[in-house]
């Protein structure tokens, strides 16, 4: 907040990428000027809503605001992040924006890249609870410690700013499940209610579905919820080796 | 044939037809529900969202899931969570419905435990709850009860992605990023589907189903300040209004206590359920003098109304002494961090305060629809015919935040509505599936029917000069905030309804500037704001027509309630714009009913 109002800036240089394949034209930075109210610390996301009130053509996603939907994951000044809840005193070089689109997925239009990719992998790991076993009425009893294994590992909002921060994912986006899948595949691998560890672990087992990740922790430095698909990659590549011996 | 530039009208000859049995219209915790059902049971199941689903509001919600799971406490019983939920609605909550979430409440919550809800956990390894507003044991008599199952502060996050996950493994159809714009109505008053468009291609086609549920969820976005995301804006309301069936309650809104003051975003009622309290400038802990009893976990109108009435008088926090504060510190950090993690975040996000040292500065936000579209409790949709009973539309269902089973009445307790989301979600999916098995016999829809739901959609594309939507929008949302917020009197209403019919008949003068096909948002505002319109008028209408305070509806030139002429549910047409009144069920089908009493807390 102090920072901008002591700077005192009220004109923000946003550039942001545009392309839309219909138009025939090629892909293109278009330079916007906005004035932002002085002394208020606002959030890229309320930039590019004051952007869009000058061109209503600029597209991108956003639902929440608050951080926890995952819509609208982008490229900020060269790092991936939510535009929601990056501020801008935290975001701005100067008082220049570059605002692209998540790298490494295909673009439908200015921010707002093909998902398809990501998700379909999220659904190969099989991203839901296993468990055959016959149902007791009430609940499935965890304990407070089995339950503590899930924190860090439930919390992803799949926005894909991890992936598409991930070299490994880049060049294998079909073979490589990257970070975020890993991690939600880690949350079902931990989870005391769930049956099919072993199949779990089975499906991993390939060359690359895990091993391909080179621990290069880009997914860790920008994940917005705080979360470490590194570590969780870590942990089944030690299960693995541990069911081997 | 994909919307261009060109500005050419659609007609029904140029839509793609996909056809399904059962069509659910929303990705959040209702609308996945309902189709979880549908899909387990093996029907043709489609989830059109215009969000990818798990961006749905639901993800949003904190605190939890209310539910007499006798976790906390073995002697928990649903009656009492009853009770408290008819007391909570000011008594105009249907106690048929009340009744039937409560009792059910337990196998959903359950059902949602056995597909991997990672609830929060107590010592002995069951569900966690915590204490919210508006919970009592023992009708009220034994004190405050923790009700409310938790998974940290992102139950609803939790409960998305659990649904989500469990309709891929059902193998439900998801056409994500759709917008559905209008309902497919038949000769006989029938819904036979919905037009809607792919936003990724802008290619519109009229999706056909034998049953079509709307799980739109709300419409904050109505107001300027809100706890609802951006895309909440009322479009099954809108749809359902002008398809020309009602909507009951619409002046019934949550403005709920604790938004992050400046920005409307929530922190949730779960904080003060963990022991946190709300102080004024003086630093004076306010609410032991409003509720006594309950003090912060009064429930939420009353503690908003409190707030208000705190700033107004002058003891007002902050340089313009316009909010208070919510003390967290107290707490220590051991609490904060394992049971209010999400809230840490918000709060140094928005707020710029870390909980664990200083209070958080908290304003009253638009929170939630206690109204909506009126259903039974098998979520079909309700119209009044004109000596007024009821009658069932054939072929449209509703529920979650978009619907009014009216379990909330007047005033929704924390923790109501995500209950309210998967009981009623499931309930409207059974009821379609043993419709189905029976056999559903829609009459077919005419080319004219087709076109009729066209219209909206061909106005706004063929638009070439006219009103900015963004001008529009924002002209809207200031009005009802000034208007129709959390104290309301007739005088300003009247110049509010006056001012909103000038911002309808610039409504019908938009101007979408960009036609373009590929994932044009500019359309989907343009359209949004259609909605708006419609659930800015309903409740601008009905809230200056209930001439009493009841609930979330306070006003300061009726401020009792009138049991003689308001124990009433309101409805609402968009042609006539007027008002006339629904009986409230008073028929529970295994307790005694209970009786209006004064609601203190
Ligand atoms: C910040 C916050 C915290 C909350 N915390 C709690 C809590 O702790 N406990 C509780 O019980 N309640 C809570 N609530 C309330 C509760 O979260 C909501 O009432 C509930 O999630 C609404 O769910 P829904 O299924 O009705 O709709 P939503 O989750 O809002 O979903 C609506 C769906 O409809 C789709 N849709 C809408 N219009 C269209 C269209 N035109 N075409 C296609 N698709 C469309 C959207 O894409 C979306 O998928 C909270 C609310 C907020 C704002
Ligand atoms: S640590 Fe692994 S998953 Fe994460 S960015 Fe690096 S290679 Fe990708
Ligand atoms: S792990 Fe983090 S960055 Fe990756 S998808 Fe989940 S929330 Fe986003
Ligand atoms: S808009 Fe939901 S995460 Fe940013």
């Amino acid at each position: 907040m102090d920072a901008i109002a002591s700077k005192s800036i009220s004109s923000i240089n946003l550039s942001i990428y545009r392309y839309d394949p219909d138009s025939g034209k090629k892909p293109y930075m278009q330079d916007l000027s906005i004035d932002i109210p002085e002394g208020q610390d606002i959030m890229v996301l309320d930039l590019l809503n004051m952007a869009k009130e000058q061109d209503p053509s600029i597209s991108f996603r956003r639902s929440c605001g608050e951080g926890v939907c995952g819509s609208d994951g982008m490229n900020i000044n060269g790092k991936n992040g939510l535009g929601c809840i990056t501020p801008l005193s935290e975001a701005l070089k100067g008082n220049k924006i570059v605002l692209r689109p998540l790298p490494g997925l295909p673009v439908i239009k200015d921010l707002i890249v093909d998902m398809k990719q990501f998700v379909d992998q999220y659904k190969k790991i099989k991203p839901y609870l296993i468990n055959d076993e016959e149902k007791p009425e009430r609940e499935i009893k965890q304990t407070v410690e089995e339950r503590e294994k899930l924190d860090g590992l439930y919390e992803c909002i799949m926005c894909g700013c991890c992936s598409t921060a991930c070299p490994s994912f880049w060049w294998n986006p079909d073979k490589f499940l990257g970070p975020a899948a890993l991690l939600q595949a880690h949350r079902f691998i931990s989870d005391s209610r769930d049956t099919a560890t072993d199949e779990r672990l089975d499906q991993l087992e390939d060359a690359f579905s895990v091993f391909k990740c080179h621990g290069i922790m880009n997914c860790v430095s920008v994940c917005p919820k705080g979360l470490n698909p590194t570590k969780a990659i870590n942990e089944i590549k030690k299960k693995l080796v541990k069911r081997a011996l | 044939m994909a919307m261009n530039g060109k500005g050419e009208e659609l007609d029904a000859s140029k839509l793609k037809v996909l056809e399904f049995d059962g069509i659910v219209v929303g990705g959040g915790g209702s609308g996945l529900m309902a189709s979880l059902q549908l899909a387990q049971s093996g029907f043709k199941t489609a989830v059109v969202s215009k969000v990818f689903p798990t961006r749905s509001h639901t993800v949003s919600a904190q605190g939890g899931i209310t539910c007499a799971i006798q976790s906390a406490d073995p002697d928990d019983d649903w009656r009492w969570h009853m009770y408290d939920t008819v007391k909570g609605s000011d008594f105009i909550g249907d106690q048929d419905s009340i009744e039937y979430m409560c009792q059910e409440g337990p196998k959903a919550v359950f059902e949602l435990e056995h597909m991997g809800l990672p609830f929060s956990r107590t010592e002995e390894g069951k569900i966690y709850q915590r204490a919210f507003g508006g919970q009592s044991k023992d009708y009220g008599k034994g004190g405050q009860a923790e009700r409310t199952c938790a998974a940290a502060d992102r139950t609803g996050h939790a409960l998305l992605h659990t649904l989500y996950q469990a309709n891929l493994k059902a193998g439900t159809n998801f056409l994500s990023e759709w917008f559905a714009v209008d309902l497919v109505k038949n000769g006989d008053n029938q819904v036979v589907g919905v037009i809607a468009f792919e936003i990724e291609t802008g290619e519109p086609y009229f999706l056909k189903s034998k049953a079509t549920v709307l799980a739109t969820g709300g419409a904050g976005r109505i107001y300027q300040t809100t706890s609802n995301a951006m895309i909440n804006t009322g479009d099954g309301t809108g749809m359902v209004l002008r398809a020309g069936f009602p909507v009951q309650d619409m002046e019934m809104w949550q403005f709920h206590p604790t938004g992050i003051y400046g920005h409307g975003t929530l922190v949730t009622e779960g904080c003060r359920g963990e022991g946190g309290y709300l102080v004024n400038k003086d630093g004076e802990r306010f609410m032991e003098r409003y509720a006594p009893n309950y003090k912060d976990l009064a429930s939420r109108d009353v503690v908003a109304r409190s707030m208000m009435l705190e700033i107004l008088e002058g003891r007002g926090c902050g340089p313009d002494a316009d909010h208070v504060y919510l003390k967290l510190d107290h707490l220590g950090p051991e609490i904060v961090h394992k049971r209010l993690p999400g809230i840490t975040e918000l709060s140094k996000t928005f707020a710029h305060v870390d909980p664990v040292e200083h209070p958080i500065p908290v304003v009253p936000t638009c929170h939630y629809a206690m109204g909506g579209i009126p259903t039974n409790v098998h979520g079909q949709v309700l119209t009044q015919a004109t000596d007024g009973t009821d009658n069932v539309v054939h072929g449209l269902y509703a529920a979650g935040e978009a619907a009014c089973v009216s379990v909330h009445g007047g005033n929704r307790l924390g923790g109501n509505s995500l209950l309210d989301l998967i009981v009623f979600g499931r309930s409207a999916g059974l009821h379609i599936e043993n419709a189905l098995k029976d056999g559903i016999t829609l009459s077919k829809a005419t080319n004219d029917d087709i076109d009729q739901a066209l219209v909206n959609l061909n106005r706004v594309n063929i638009s070439s000069t006219g009103e900015d939507v963004a001008n529009v929008k924002s002209e809207l949302q200031k009005n009802m905030q000034l208007n129709f917020g959390v104290f309301r009197t007739g005088d300003l209403m009247e110049k509010g309804l006056v001012e909103l019919e000038n911002i309808r008949e610039k409504t019908q003068n938009i101007h979408l500037t960009d036609k373009s096909s590929r994932f044009n948002t500019a359309r989907v505002e343009a359209l949004e704001l259609l909605n708006l319109i419609e659930v800015a008028q309903a409740t601008a209408v009905c809230a200056n027509e209930r001439k009493e305070s009841r609930g979330a509806h306070a006003r300061d030139d009726f401020q009792e309630r009138d049991d003689d002429n308001w124990l009433k549910h309101s409805i609402y047409f968009a042609d006539t714009k007027e008002v006339t009144k629904r009986d409230v069920n008073f028929r529970p089908k295994t307790v005694q009913a209970f009786q209006p009493i004064v609601r203190s807390y």
